[in-house]
């Protein structure tokens, strides 16, 4: 009876289960973007274990659902899985959004990231982190140097500025993080201010073709990007520990990162990098000792809809500029250039002293976007960026007061409008406006190199993606730009008059004091830039790009108001009220040849330049020291044109890679040719790899740097007044052709399932080689670095 | 077109996010420190008699305008002057400094270097630093036969005051940075 009661009592309930769970679910799984449905998406019922596929129409139907939850998995080829929860309530109705742009949703594992595209019909180039890491001691523009093209103008071995087919500073934008870098870019002497270290990939876009990043990038934009963000839940890190003889010191940085499942995210990064004395090949290089710190704070949540970004970072850099290359007057540079050595060769030291550089660069970021359906992403952005840079000379009083205290604020703010739910055209807007504001601290008691300015930049930009067929790609771009520059300047009087300024501008003089009066230049400016480019995939194997960039760079302030002594160079730079804007007509041309081991990327280009703002020695002023040269800012027609080849050759464990630039800059004026402008450089390598060695990896590098043969004749003479002769003052005459040894090697040890720790051993200048680089403006003073071996850790978990 | 509609009026607010001029910050005037605008050579005869003043001034400092040289009459030859230089920075006129009493303070980061031409004189130094070495700021200078020449000052800046020939007044291994180079016209009768 008892069990009879039990049966009943079952069957009862069985019944009244089954007589709840009779719904259905109608589900449709639908594009993201366009809308259209997803035939053929798998779709996995957790909660019931149950699998089934969607119809041709994206449709599917779950039967005999009780009330309640649902767990569904849905996953689909080239999309991301998608894990959600449906609410059944009777006969419910589900339509489920699938995103297939896998790419942009940039979730990549970490550690692999191979370096996407920015551009489609761009000259570009990627670094992929390995590539990056490497040269975690060095600098940015050390590790520039990889891609063909790219080489350096440097002042010393640590204040390395990325030159891009021969065009640098103001003429290259540096984009971090999604930050255009706001930092005194216009002086030489001045490097970027970030660290290497807090890039996960960088790209590197030749000429004015990425008009989303900015417009006036002549030369071509640098964009960094952070590692990319995985959504699952994880903790992971690495450290990279090197250490070098040149140098003696060390490079540190470690990065930590949380991540959930849910979208949210917050990483920490930190590096510390201390170099004392570098040395040249033979002989220590007196106060080029560098120390450097960073950290960077990184937080938000990111899923394929909405998400937003807060980012801080701080770096202080101090780095001591060589003793020997601060002089006083002319006779001090005919002697360095005749002595073959420094003068000052003191014995190995961590001191920095003066002349050195200190500068701290923060950049605070928050950014938010939102996807919306059939429609697109919209970006916000605010930034803003804090640049202390204080410069100090040896003084004959206080070497402890700065000679330059410049401090540069940068406000930014940003919509960013990408409509894209039709894969074959996509578009993108966007509108941004910046203020920034220099000051010149009077605390140094030397007059400001570059006055007090506030500047204003408003513009607006449209670029449209065109798949014309499945190998035919079509970019066109736009963008306006308007830049307002109110300044502040005390001008010499006698200055004032050398300029002829007291004919032109005699209506901005707002007071006169003492010799000195005080003007207000204000300047508007209006620029149009205009890209296109085209993508065409010829077979299997080949492709070619070609494009076009029209730009106009407004100038910057030091063309503008340049105006006194530089005791490193021995010379006035002078710059000039009447700069206008200049114009560049860039056309590219890339082949591409990728087949299963060969690799060729050939990029020609011709650029011509209206207007072209250079400086120049233009004649010389007598002063209590002795006689100067003049270095004017002023504005010829310039034509530059180059190649850069890129070949690799895969054989089993062996490769084979080249890479070749070749450029000429001509003065179309004068008929002579431009200014430091890059010598032809080939690096040929050879590498081998077995993975059964421990992931062992080896490359030999040879780096041959030819003499330019083509450049302008500035030198003159100048009057040695102890011998009372002329001498010969030969500030252009470049140093000889050169060629280094590198040699570099890696393996990898697994030390545990989630631990990797790679054992890297480089020698740089293997042979030890003295040479000196036309594009390093202490080549007058001293031989570039001699050999280094570095020791690099590196602990991925 | 809703969601464009609201993408719109955000593009406006950020196109409208343009600050205003700010005009109130004057910025203060800088007058160059550490100039030295002027030197000042008093060549007094130890016999007696009345001073040469070679001067050189410029007051504009590293602006465009020469320095003018001045030379206030011939040197007797065969004669032994006593030398003083006195620096000036006259950059304000309303605040004249004396950079004579800076070199001083630090007179071992500085010397005084002498040249003639056509061996119209010659230069011994009158007065040392802490370490024993010259600074110049005293000196005596020895005419030789009559003639005309050049007579050259120069000021170095933390010279290598050890090296070879430098306390014997030779430039040519001093190193360091010139602060001043004037060279005077000088007739010797």
């Amino acid at each position: 009876m008892k069990y009879y009661l039990l049966i009943v009592v079952l069957c009862f309930t069985n019944i009244m289960h089954t007589q709840n769970c009779t719904y259905t679910l109608f589900g449709e799984v639908k594009d993201f973007h366009d809308g259209t449905p997803m035939s053929g998406a798998t779709i996995y019922v957790e909660t019931l274990d149950k699998y089934l596929a969607a119809d041709i129409n994206g449709k599917f139907s779950i039967k005999n659902l009780c009330n309640g939850n649902l767990i569904l998995v849905v996953s689909h080829v080239g999309c991301d899985t998608k894990r959600l929860e449906v609410n059944i309530e009777g006969d419910t109705y589900k339509e489920i959004n699938m995103e297939h742009h896998v790419e942009e949703l940039n979730e990549v594992k970490i550690s692999g990231n191979a370096g996407v595209r920015l551009t489609k019909t761009g000259q570009e180039s990627a670094l992929k982190t390995s590539d990056i890491e490497r040269f975690s001691a060095l600098n940015l523009g050390d590790a520039l140097k990889q891609v063909a093209g790219v080489s350096s103008i440097n002042t010393g071995n640590s204040i390395v500025k990325p030159v891009i087919n021969g065009l640098h500073s103001s003429r290259i934008s540096v984009v971090t993080n999604g930050v255009l870098l706001q930092d005194q870019e216009w002086g030489i002497e001045h490097a970027p201010n970030i660290d290497l270290n807090s890039a996960g990939t960088i790209n590197v876009i030749k000429g004015a073709n990425a008009l989303a990043y900015s417009g006036d990038a002549i030369g071509g934009v640098i964009v960094m990007s952070p590692s990319k963000i995985s959504r699952k839940d994880s903790v992971y890190g690495k450290t990279i520990i090197s250490g070098q003889t040149n140098g003696r010191g060390y490079n540190v940085t470690s990065a930590l990162t949380k991540t959930w499942q849910k979208g949210w995210y917050i990483s920490g990064q930190a590096s510390a990098k201390r170099f004392g004395d570098f040395k040249a090949a033979n002989y220590n290089l007196t106060n080029t000792g560098v120390d450097t710190k960073g950290f960077n704070l990184n937080t938000g949540f990111k899923t394929f809809e909405k998400g937003f970004n807060i980012n801080y970072s701080h770096l202080k850099t101090e780095i001591g500029i060589l003793r020997s290359a601060h002089i006083g007057s002319i006779n001090d540079l005919v002697d360095a250039i005749n002595n073959g050595e420094p003068i000052v060769i003191e014995d190995f030291s961590y001191d920095i002293n003066s002349p050195k550089q200190e500068i701290t660069h923060q950049i605070l970021k928050a950014e938010f976007y939102k996807r919306f359906k059939k429609f697109g992403k919209l970006q916000l952005q605010y930034d803003f960026q804090n640049n202390q840079r204080f410069e100090f000379d040896i003084r004959r009083g206080d070497d402890n007061k700065p000679a330059i205290d410049l401090n540069l604020k940068t406000h930014y703010i940003k919509a960013d409008l990408k409509l894209d739910a039709k894969t074959e055209t996509t578009y993108n807007f966007g509108i941004h406006a910046r203020y920034q504001n220099n000051f010149a601290n009077p605390d140094t008691g030397v007059r400001r190199l570059i006055p007090d300015y506030d500047r204003y930049d408003v513009g607006a930009y449209a670029i449209s993606n065109f798949i014309l067929s499945d190998n035919t790609v079509l970019d066109v771009g736009l963008r306006y730009d308007f830049n307002r520059i109110n300044a502040k300047k005390w001008f010499l009087e006698s200055r004032w008059e050398e300029r002829n300024y007291d004919e032109d501008f005699s209506d901005i003089i707002i007071q006169t004091d003492g010799g000195q009066l005080l003007v207000n230049p204000e300047y508007t400016f209006h620029n149009v830039s205009v890209s296109a480019g085209i993508f065409h995939k010829i077979n299997q194997l080949q492709s070619v790009v070609l494009n076009y960039g029209l730009s106009r760079r407004s100038p910057n302030p030091a063309e503008l108001f340049s105006d006194g002594l530089h005791h490193s160079a021995a010379r006035i730079e002078l710059g000039d009220l009447r700069i206008e804007q200049e114009k560049s007509n860039r056309f590219g041309a890339t082949y591409q040849f990728k087949s299963s081991n060969l690799s060729l990327n050939v990029e020609g280009f011709v650029n011509y330049i209206e207007d072209f703002i250079q400086i120049v020695p233009f004649g010389t002023e007598q002063t209590i020291r002795g006689a100067f040269p003049v270095w004017n800012y002023s504005q010829i027609n310039a034509l530059l044109y180059g190649v850069d080849v890129t070949a690799n050759y895969k054989l089993k464990q062996w490769n084979i890679n080249n890479k070749t630039s070749f450029i000429k800059g001509r003065d179309t004026n004068a008929k002579i040719a431009l200014i430091d402008m890059p010598a032809f450089r080939t690096v040929n390598a050879v590498g081998y790899t077995n993975k059964k060695w421990l992931d062992f990896n080896a490359n030999l590098e040879s780096e041959w740097v030819f003499e330019q043969n083509d450049y302008p004749n500035f030198n003159f003479e100048t009057l040695n007044p102890t011998t009372q002769q002329m001498v010969l003052v030969d500030i252009s005459t470049p140093p000889p052709a050169y060629h280094l040894i590198n040699f570099r090697s890696d393996i990898t040890l697994a030390l545990s399932e989630k631990t990797k720790l790679n054992l890297g051993f480089t020698v740089f200048n293997l042979f030890n080689t003295s040479y000196r680089e036309y594009l390093n403006r202490l080549r007058y003073f001293a031989d570039d670095l001699g050999r280094n071996f570095m020791l690099q850790i590196k602990l991925n978990y | 077109m809703k969601t464009l509609k609201r993408i719109l009026i955000l593009s406006l607010l950020t196109g409208s996010f343009i600050a205003c001029d700010n005009d109130d910050d004057t910025p203060v005037i800088i007058n160059e420190e550490e100039v030295i605008t002027t030197m000042t050579v008093t060549l007094t005869p130890s016999a007696g008699g009345s001073a040469i003043i070679l001067k050189t001034q410029d007051l504009d400092g590293d602006g465009p305008n020469a320095p003018v040289v001045t030379v206030s009459g011939n040197l007797a030859a065969s004669t032994v002057y006593n030398g003083v230089i006195e620096l000036l920075d006259e950059l304000d006129p309303n605040d004249v400094e004396d950079i004579t009493e800076e070199v001083k303070e630090e007179d071992d980061e500085h010397q005084f270097f002498f040249s003639a031409t056509n061996a119209i004189a010659t230069f011994d130094y009158n007065d040392e630093d802490d370490d024993g070495n010259p600074i110049g700021l005293s000196f005596t200078l020895t005419t030789g036969a009559s003639g005309t020449g050049t007579i050259t000052v120069t000021l170095v800046h933390e010279p290598l005051k050890n090296a070879s020939g430098v306390s014997e007044g030779n430039i040519e291994n001093a190193g360091g940075e010139e602060d001043i180079v004037a060279t005077f016209p000088v007739t010797v009768q």
